[in-house]
């Protein structure tokens, strides 16, 4: 094994460490050569390993019963829109441009939970720095490794991933001059409109050896919803998504895709399930279910499900294996969108920690380190 | 999940772990350079998804659709035709994703068993081997699945690589379920192995369920 050493044994990538890349913001580093975008859910980002992979195709299942979708295209958007990157926007709604209007702003002032687990991480760091001191120099190589890696962290909480108020509109600054298609999917008889905007928005992307300055988001809502013409050319939709699979790969883009899966043949939707990169879909909670709200804690402030299928892969083989798959969609008072583990009826009613364990995102960032 | 049905005499264990793979496609065990192989001329690689079928455009559905399979199967056959003499009939053809080949058909199943009994014959002709990769569940709902089932019939060997029952895990990846019909004259011998697997970043372990704690 070991005379393979030095070549042969690449499943993983070698790419050039561009340092530019961690000074613009909304994109950060991964694994492999790959590099994140956010999701605009900072507990998703989390589950995820960093957010989305440049160049991968997101599906997200809705639920027949409730837009909870909605949610996370709305933040997905608001995220790329306040990390100025463009925006394709493709809905089956007469007026896709007013849409915009709903998206919401960036939590300007943090509000009382990410202020506690702001002053968490301040405790943890104090006590870090105490230990510090009785450490002494002698480590010093692998503290300023451990500072930069802070140093990162810390960014990434400023920059990379927002909170959003979803009960605060985004402010007009953020969409005017800015680069936003919007299409309406009701009025074309078939998919050759959108592909060609979606081909034309995404040829600004296109990757190339240098490093990444631009991304652009492409947020489709409802593929194939009833009111388009084309929702029953099952074969010219799954060839649409081929070919979006195909463009998005080789640019430097993120395409968020929604559709009812329930609306579609078995077959067909485990079709568009093998086409995602990564797949996720939401489901609603019913409002009364007692044998739920018996089965878990903080049932009440639950507002739905979120599972996690399938998380994109790009250039490693290692599958990622999330600690837990089903996350409780929450709105913290009302406003911030929290994802947590669901947690199994324990005898008090106290609603669990937010998602934020290191562990979630273990396999990933293990074979960072992995290099022999 | 999973469905690996194909017909490969020989590297029993080749990538049925389509998915996880992406476009790298494990070649062996121990791990190759794909792009490396690529320079050197002994790695092909047509992407599907970019692919772009002659007459395929959405806006001519009219146009037999059946072209663009057509064109690669003619790709592949110039590929084949262009080796040396020696490396002929040492060439593996992998398809990653039959379905997507469906995507391009329109869903013309026969357009695409046209394609694969070619290639098929293409195996037989020359000896090289034929790995093609399908999902079985999406055939799962429907009463008479002609494209898997023809295509597991006319495997010599058939891994199926599934979860475990219980799910994920860290240390165990998925099972495969390898079925060789041993068609090699040697009459009708008939093998089923049970593997657990792991996937790591050069490789894929494989062990007997158990074997590992």
């Amino acid at each position: 094994m070991a005379a393979f050493k030095p070549r042969t044994s690449s499943f993983s990538r070698n790419f050039s460490a561009s340092s530019s890349l961690s000074h613009t913001p909304g994109l950060k580093r991964g694994p492999n050569g790959t590099t994140f975008i956010s999701s605009g859910i900072p507990d998703l980002d989390k589950i995820l390993g960093g957010g989305f992979s440049l160049g991968s195709l997101v599906m997200v299942m809705e639920d027949a019963e409730a837009p909870h979708h909605m949610l996370l295209l709305r933040n997905f958007m608001s995220q790329g829109l306040v990390h100025n990157q463009p925006l394709l926007y493709a809905s089956p709604s007469k007026d896709p441009r007013g849409f915009l209007g709903t998206l919401p702003s960036a939590g300007s002032s943090r509000d009382e939970k990410s202020s506690k687990r702001e002053s968490d991480q301040e405790k943890g760091l104090r006590i870090a720095w105490q230990y510090k001191k009785y450490f002494d120099e002698n480590q010093q190589s692998i503290e300023s490794q451990r500072d930069e890696m802070l140093l990162m962290l810390l960014d990434s909480k400023q920059e990379f991933c927002n909170d959003f108020d979803l009960r605060k509109p985004l402010d007009r600054q953020f969409l005017i001059g800015k680069q936003i298609d919007c299409v309406s999917t009701q009025d074309s008889p078939n998919l050759v409109a959108l592909r060609d905007r979606c081909a034309t928005f995404l040829s600004q992307f296109s990757r190339n050896e240098s490093s990444v300055f631009l991304a652009g988001r492409i947020t489709i809502q409802s593929l194939c919803a009833p009111q388009c013409a084309y929702s029953d050319m099952e074969w010219d939709v799954l060839s649409f998504l081929r070919s979006l699979k195909g463009m998005v790969r080789s640019s430097n883009a993120v395409a968020l895709v929604t559709f009812p899966s329930s609306l579609l043949s078995l077959s067909t939707s485990k079709r568009w399930q093998h086409m995602a990169d990564t797949l996720l879909s939401v489901k609603a909670i019913p409002d009364e279910d007692k044998d739920l709200a018996k089965l878990l804690t903080g049932y009440q402030d639950m507002v739905g499900l979120l599972n996690v299928h399938k998380v994109a892969r790009i250039n490693t083989q290692v599958p990622v294996i999330l600690e837990a798959t089903t996350f409780s969609i929450k709105l913290q008072k009302r406003r911030f969108l929290v994802l947590e583990c669901l947690n199994q009826a324990p005898i008090d009613g106290s609603s669990g920690s937010s998602y934020g364990t290191s562990g979630s995102c273990s396999g990933s960032s293990k074979t960072g380190r992995l290099d022999f | 999940m999973e469905h690996g049905g194909g017909a490969s005499p020989s590297n029993l264990l080749d990538d049925a772990v389509g998915p996880l793979a992406g476009r790298f496609v494990a070649v062996e065990d121990s791990g190759c350079n794909l792009a490396a192989q690529r320079d050197n001329k002994r790695f092909f690689f047509f992407d599907m998804l970019t692919w772009e079928y002659p007459g395929e455009k959405i806006r001519d559905k009219e146009k037999t659709s059946g072209g663009g399979l057509v064109a690669l199967y003619g790709e592949i056959q110039k590929v084949i035709s262009d080796l040396p003499q020696e490396r002929k009939n040492s060439v593996t053809i992998i398809i990653d994703d039959v379905s997507l080949m469906e995507v391009a058909a329109k869903g013309s199943t026969n357009l695409v068993l046209d394609f694969l009994h070619y290639c098929h014959t293409l195996t037989s002709e020359l000896g090289c081997s034929l790995v093609a990769l399908n999902h079985e569940d999406i055939y799962s709902s429907s009463e008479r699945p002609t494209l898997i089932l023809q295509m597991e019939y006319l495997a010599g060997i058939l891994i199926k690589a599934e979860p475990l029952a219980t799910g994920l895990a860290k240390d165990v990846h998925g099972q495969l379920t390898v079925l060789n019909r041993g068609n090699d004259g040697q009459g009708s011998r008939y093998k089923i192995c049970n593997f657990h697997f792991r996937v790591k970043e050069n490789n894929v372990e494989y062990f007997y369920p158990g074997s590992r704690t």
